[in-house]
């Protein structure tokens, strides 16, 4: 049986050979993704309603199990599988469609640079932080068309409020980057974290703190999340940009908003917390690691990844739960008047530090 | 044929498709979103001419930035149709004249024989870092053209900045920073009274 496979499989041609290897790849860190995007969800009810001390979801379980809501999730997803999508009369029938298409794809694209270990990357290329840049630029579209599309008042207004947004904090956004791409001397995200390799205190979250801070602040903003979600602000707009939206259209929307989370929860630990780098190293002895399973889980891996950006996606729910939402002059004044002259401020820090090989840091190059 | 060759006039045919569509739609809206799959396909055929950083570049900045502003403005604007079509026939014989010059420049240009004794250089090396070398030549060999770009960049910046500044009165702005600065005391007086009793 297996020669017989290996066989069939010499006789495909070295090309499709490449997409089918590729396209399983993509399929293996879609798959995962969009599991993680249904319980966040579960995630971001159940911590949310701790804080303000309710259940959360806690019915739907499996196998007339309850399992603490733990089926909540699926349930959901099934039901907006089969709600039907309604198309407002004088919606722009093509736009109208494509405009989910337009914000999941950047939000899933984008992880083809992520490196999840040392050798685990799907594409390493040499200007990946570039490239998640730009694809995650073009997410934007998808909210725009959406809320022009839809041709309705409401959703044009939360499109006109989210794309300004969103370009206005990606300025800051990018500054953050190039100081990262300054202390990592390199835009390959790998190296990035390679460059960050010592201990706890040779990651880049002390050097870089204001760009760290700037970074997940704009990250929060760029992702429309609250307190920054006046793009949605029900108070005011309804639901904003995707108010006209129902079933499966709405529930892609839903997915590229949480995907888009997990990214740059992801990002932010690739860039400051030094990624799969284990937090113990440094601390313990060199022989801790050569323990054979106990090693193994102290030493840098994909779980220490999973930990940090588990961390900043409950701080994403966190702040949800906490701060009241901003106003919109506010958000703007914050974007342009602090966070853009503290990022450049600190590029020319970055700069002498970098010039001065600061210790432990900058000393190596 | 090899999949490069498929890719390029894959791409190439892409991008005539979305350039025609841009000046033939007849929605500004759909224009603009041509434009920016236009941008989106060249974008991927300089990345087939190993001109990575320059096609992300290209994408980050036209489509990530430039034409969601353009797209922007055209969405907040009500224009008509009908008088942007006005003096099509009018217009038409400079049109045709640009075009016809522009064709016979390209022809002149790609049909030269300078452009046919150029070797087709080597396909660079895997490690090959294109950013780098870039920003290598940036900063060393044309220091001073990309400051005076960068120099030229800002006035315009500035002077768009100085065209809409204008200082209104009698607007009621809310500065930020006094709000936040307010106090307690600033809005509350605490005073002491005896409690009023119902009779």
């Amino acid at each position: 049986m297996i020669e017989w496979l290996v066989e069939l499989w010499n006789a495909v041609p070295l090309g499709v050979q490449t997409v089918i290897v590729i396209l399983l790849q993509i399929i293996a860190i879609v798959l995962p993704l969009m599991l993680c995007v249904a319980y966040l969800t579960y995630a971001e009810r159940k911590v949310i309603g701790a804080m303000q001390i309710r259940m959360g979801p806690n019915r739907v379980g499996f196998f007339g199990h309850r399992l603490w809501g733990l089926g909540q999730p699926i349930a959901d997803a099934v039901k907006l599988m089969f709600k039907e999508i309604v198309i407002p009369s004088g919606a722009n029938k093509g736009l109208f469609l494509l405009a989910p298409v337009l914000s999941i794809g950047p939000a899933l694209a984008a992880w083809a640079v992520i490196p999840f270990d040392a050798h685990l990357v799907l594409a390493d290329i040499n200007a990946g932080l570039l490239y998640v840049l730009a694809v995650t630029s073009i997410g934007v579209y998808g909210v725009i068309i959406a809320g022009w599309a839809s041709n309705s008042k409401y959703a044009l207004l939360g499109a006109m409020r989210s794309g300004a947004q969103i370009v206005s904090y990606e300025i800051a956004m990018g500054f953050a980057l190039v100081g990262v791409l300054m202390a990592g001397g390199s835009l390959n995200l790998g190296e990035i974290v390679r460059a960050q390799e010592g201990s706890i205190l040779h990651w880049f979250w002390l050097p870089l703190l204001p760009l760290f801070v700037i970074y997940f602040v704009s990250a929060v903003a760029e992702t429309n999340r609250a307190p920054f979600d006046v793009a949605e602000g029900e108070s005011e707009i309804v639901a904003g940009f995707h108010v006209e939206y129902s079933g499966m259209a709405f529930a892609v929307f839903f997915l590229a908003e949480y995907a888009n989370m997990i990214l740059v929860s992801a990002l932010t630990a690739l860039m400051f917390l030094g990624g799969w780098l284990s937090p113990l190293q440094g601390v313990l002895p060199q022989s801790a690691f050569d323990v054979p399973v106990l090693g193994a889980l102290l030493d840098g891996g994909i779980h220490w990844l999973i930990i940090k950006t588990a961390f900043f996606l409950y701080l994403f729910l966190w702040f949800r739960a906490t701060f009241p939402r901003y106003r919109y002059d506010q958000i703007m004044r914050l974007g342009w008047k602090i966070f853009i002259p503290i990022t450049i401020v600190w590029l020319l820090v970055v700069g002498v530090m970098i010039l001065a090989g600061l210790p432990p840091w900058f000393d190596g190059a | 044929m090899g999949t490069e060759k498929i890719l390029f006039y894959l791409f190439a045919a892409l991008t005539v498709y979305g350039a025609l569509m841009v000046i033939t739609v007849r929605n500004p809206v759909k224009a603009a979103l041509f434009l920016v799959f236009t941008f989106f396909t060249s974008a991927a055929i300089w990345l087939l001419m190993e001109a990575e950083f320059l096609a992300i570049v290209l994408v980050l900045v036209y489509v990530g930035a430039v034409m969601v502003l353009f797209l922007f403005v055209v969405m907040m604007l009500d224009i008509n149709l009908a008088q942007l079509r006005e003096g099509f026939v009018r217009y038409l014989p400079v049109g045709v004249a640009v075009a016809v010059a522009f064709a016979v420049m390209l022809i002149m240009l790609v049909g030269s024989d300078w452009f046919a004794s150029v070797p087709v250089p080597p396909p660079a090396p895997a490690e090959a870092n294109n950013t780098r070398d870039l920003g290598r030549l940036l900063y060393t060999v044309y220091v001073y053209p990309f400051e005076i770009a960068a120099v030229i960049l800002l006035v315009a910046i500035v002077a768009a900045i100085a065209l809409t500044l204008r200082r209104r009165t009698g607007v009621k702005y809310q500065t930020p920073g006094e709000q936040i600065a307010v106090r307690r005391r600033d809005r509350i007086r605490m005073i002491d009274m005896p409690p009023e009793e119902p009779k």
